[in-house]
C-alpha cells in the first residue's frame, strides 16, 4: 500500500517538475519583456539597470534555478504590470474562482439530478426526449457563445440580471463572497450558469442512465411490490444508488470546471484568476502566467493523487494490476 | 403514382439481390436517420460555402477598397451607399456581416480540419504502432496519453499557446497536441484486440514486413472507431479553436475566424447591436451542432455490436 502511495507521489512530483520546465522555458521564448516594459526612452545605463533589476540578463537556465529556488519559499517571482508577487495576486483572485466554480458545481447538481431523473423514469416519454435533446446541446454548444448570449437576452434585453463583476461581497472567514447578498447572488447568477452547463448536461445523462439502470433492479421492484409510493422508491431507493456514480465523476471533474471557468470569467468579466490569466499572456506577464499554469496543475495532480490512491484503498485490484505493470 | 414507387421497389430489391458491398450497407444503414440525412446536406452546405467563400460572398470583407467605414454597424438588411444590402448588417469597420461569416466559416473549418488530419495521421500511427509492437515503449506512450489526458483540453491549449503565441501555424500545432491523445488511445484499442486474430497471426506468418501487417492488416479494421472519433474530434477542434480565438490568444486579427468575430462583436453587444456577434455565433453552432449529428449517426452505423 504505502510503496503504491510512494510510487504515485513521485510520479506525480516528476510530472510537476516537467510541466515547470515546460512553462518556464516555453513562455520565456515568447516575446521579449525588455521592448515591452522598458520604457524605450531609457538611455543604455538605465535600461540595463531595470534588465538586471528583473533578473532577465541571467541566461535562461540560470532564471530556471532562480525560479525554482525562489518557488520553494513560496515565491512565484514578481508581475511585471502589477509589481507585486505574482502568487499573491493569483491567490487574492482565487477566491472568486472557487466560488464560482462551486456555484456551477450547486447548479449543475440542483438541476441535472432531477431532470436526469425524470428521463430515466420515463425515457420514451416526449419529457424524456427532450431533456435528452438538451443535453446533447449541452454539449455541443460552446460555452463562450452561450455566454454572450445570456447576456444579450438577460442583461441587455430584458435588463434583469446584471452582466459583469461580483456586485456587492461580504467577508465569509476573511473571504470575500458574493452569494450572501442579493446584489452579488443576482451577478452570480448567469456566470454559474454558463460554467454550469456542460456539467449539467453530464450529470443530466450520468443519472438518467443511473436511473434506468436502478428502475430494473430487484430492491426497487420489491420497494414498489412492498407498495411504497412512488416518491419515496425515487427519492430513497433510486437516488441514493445513483448518487454515488455522479458524485465520483463530478469530484474528477472540479479541476475542469476551475479550468473552463478561465472563459466564463472572460465573457463576464468575473475578477478571477482565469481573466487575470488571459490578460497576463496578451501582457506578456510571464511571472503570472508560468505561476497560474503551474498552480492549475498542481491542483490537477494533487486531485488526480488523492482519487488514484482513494481508489487503491477502496479498490485493491488497482494496485495489483500497478505493481504487475 | 403506383409507378413510380414500383420501379423504386424493384430498383432496392435488385440492389439487394447485387451483392451487398460493405460500403453500400453503410450508405443504406447510414441513411436510415432522416436527421444525419439532414445534417449531412448542412454540412456539406457550409463546407461548399467556406470553400467557395470568395466567389459567392457580396463583397470581400478583407478588402479596404470594397467597404466604407462609413456603412459601419449598419442593422440586418440596411441597404450600403453604393446600393448593397447588407443581409445580416455591418460590424464596426462596414464589413458585411454575411460575407464575413463565409470567410471566418473558411478559417474555422480549414483550421479544424487541418489539425485534425494532422492529429489523426500522428495518433494513428503511434497507437498502431504500440499496440503492434508493445513493450516499454508502449507502456511510456500510453503513460504518456494518460497524463496528457487527465488535464482539460482547453489547459494543454492554453499552456501551449502561451508557450508558443498566437498565428495559425501555431494554433493548428497546439491543436494537434491536443487531439493525437485521443486518437492514439482509440486506435490502440481496437488495434490491441484486432492483434490477437487469426488474420494477424496468418500475416505474419507469411513473413510480410510489419510495415505491411499494420498498414495493409491491421488499419482497414481499426478504421471505423477511428472516423467516429475523427469527426467527433473535428467539431471539438473547431470549437476550441473559436473558443480560444474569442479570448484572444488563439488567431492573430488577420485571420479572422468565427472566434474572432464573435470577440469583436461582443463590445458592441451591450449597446444593442447584437447582430455582430450573434449571427457568427448562428453559424459556428450549426457547423458544430451538425457535424456532431452525423457522428451520433455514424457511430450507430459503424459500431458491429449494433449491426443488424
Amino acid at each position: 500500500m504505502s510503496v503504491f502511495i510512494i510510487r504515485r507521489l513521485l510520479q506525480s512530483a516528476a510530472v510537476i517538475v516537467l510541466m515547470s520546465l515546460i512553462v518556464f522555458f516555453g513562455v520565456n521564448v515568447i516575446g521579449n519583456p525588455v521592448d515591452i516594459l522598458i520604457n524605450p526612452e531609457f538611455d543604455q545605463e538605465e535600461m540595463e539597470r531595470a534588465i538586471k533589476a528583473l533578473g532577465l540578463d541571467l541566461p535562461p537556465w540560470q532564471q530556471y534555478f532562480v525560479f525554482v529556488e525562489n518557488a520553494f519559499k513560496g515565491d512565484l517571482g514578481k508581475s511585471f504590470v502589477f509589481g507585486t508577487p505574482a502568487l499573491q495576486l493569483i491567490v487574492q483572485r482565487m477566491p472568486a474562482t472557487l466560488e464560482l466554480a462551486f456555484a456551477a458545481l450547486f447548479m449543475s447538481i440542483i438541476f441535472g439530478i432531477p431532470l436526469g431523473v425524470w428521463a430515466g423514469l420515463r425515457p420514451d416519454s416526449a419529457v424524456g426526449k427532450t431533456i435528452m435533446g438538451g443535453s446533447i446541446l449541452g454539449f455541443s454548444l460552446p460555452t463562450f457563445w452561450v455566454g454572450i448570449m445570456m447576456i444579450m437576452i438577460f442583461a441587455v434585453m430584458l435588463g434583469w440580471l446584471p452582466s459583469t463583476g461580483r456586485g456587492e461581497t461580504t467577508e465569509l472567514f476573511g473571504i470575500e463572497v458574493s452569494f450572501l447578498t442579493a446584489d452579488g447572488l443576482a451577478h452570480i447568477l448567469m456566470p454559474a450558469i454558463n460554467l454550469g452547463l456542460l456539467k449539467l448536461s453530464l450529470v443530466i445523462r450520468l443519472s438518467r442512465a443511473g436511473t434506468r439502470e436502478a428502475a430494473l433492479q430487484d430492491y426497487v421492484k420489491f420497494a414498489r411490490a412492498k407498495g411504497l409510493s412512488q416518491q419515496r422508491v425515487v427519492m430513497v431507493h433510486i437516488l441514493k444508488n445513483i448518487l454515488i456514480p455522479v458524485v465520483t465523476v463530478l469530484g474528477l471533474e472540479f479541476g475542469n470546471l476551475i479550468a473552463f471557468s478561465v472563459v466564463t470569467e472572460t465573457v463576464f468579466a468575473w475578477p478571477g484568476m482565469g481573466k487575470l490569466v488571459i490578460d497576463s499572456i496578451q501582457l506578456l506577464d510571464r511571472p503570472i502566467v508560468v505561476a497560474y499554469l503551474l498552480i492549475v496543475v498542481f491542483m490537477f495532480i494533487t486531485i488526480n493523487l488523492v482519487v488514484d490512491v482513494l481508489y487503491s484503498v477502496l479498490d485493491p485490484r488497482v494496485r495489483l494490476q500497478d505493481v504487475k505493470a | 403514382m403506383t409507378a413510380p414507387s414500383e420501379s423504386m421497389r424493384l430498383a432496392s430489391m435488385e440492389s439487394a439481390a447485387e451483392a451487398e458491398t460493405p460500403l453500400r450497407r453503410f450508405v443504406s444503414d447510414f441513411c436510415e436517420s432522416k436527421v444525419a440525412i439532414a445534417a449531412m446536406l448542412v454540412f456539406a452546405a457550409i463546407a461548399f460555402v467556406a470553400c467557395f467563400a470568395p466567389l459567392i460572398s457580396p463583397q470581400n470583407p478583407y478588402d479596404l477598397a470594397e467597404i466604407d467605414i462609413l456603412d459601419g454597424r449598419l442593422p440586418p438588411g440596411a441597404q450600403s451607399m453604393t446600393g448593397l444590402r447588407f443581409v445580416l448588417g455591418t460590424d464596426d469597420q462596414g464589413r458585411d456581416m454575411l460575407s464575413a461569416i463565409f470567410y471566418g466559416l473558411r478559417t474555422s473549418l480549414a483550421v479544424g480540419a487541418m489539425s485534425g488530419f494532422v492529429a489523426l495521421c500522428i495518433g494513428m500511427s503511434i497507437g498502431l504502432a504500440t499496440a503492434y509492437f508493445g513493450g516499454r515503449v508502449d507502456t511510456i506512450i500510453m503513460r504518456i496519453v494518460d497524463l496528457q489526458l487527465s488535464f482539460p483540453a482547453i489547459l494543454v491549449a492554453l499552456i501551449l499557446l502561451a508557450v508558443l503565441g498566437k498565428g495559425v501555424d501555431k494554433i493548428i500545432i497546439a491543436l494537434v497536441i491536443v487531439q493525437w491523445a485521443y486518437y492514439a488511445r482509440t486506435v490502440r484499442a481496437s488495434a490491441l484486440v484486432e492483434r490477437r486474430k487469426e488474420y494477424i497471426e496468418a500475416a505474419a506468418c507469411l513473413a510480410l514486413s510489419h510495415w505491411r501487417i499494420v498498414f495493409r492488416h491491421m488499419l482497414p479494421n481499426v478504421l471505423p472507431p477511428l472516423i467516429v472519433v475523427g469527426t467527433v474530434q473535428v467539431a471539438h477542434a473547431i470549437a476550441l479553436e473559436a473558443t480560444l480565438s474569442f479570448l484572444g490568444v488563439g488567431l492573430p486579427v488577420t485571420e479572422p475566424s468565427l472566434g474572432l468575430l464573435i470577440a469583436n462583436g461582443f463590445d458592441y453587444m451591450m449597446t444593442g447591436k447584437y447582430w455582430i456577434s450573434f449571427f457568427p455565433g448562428v453559424a459556428l453552432l450549426i457547423t458544430i451542432v451538425s457535424i456532431n449529428l452525423v457522428g451520433d449517426q455514424l457511430r450507430d452505423t459503424l459500431n458491429p455490436r449494433l449491426q443488424r
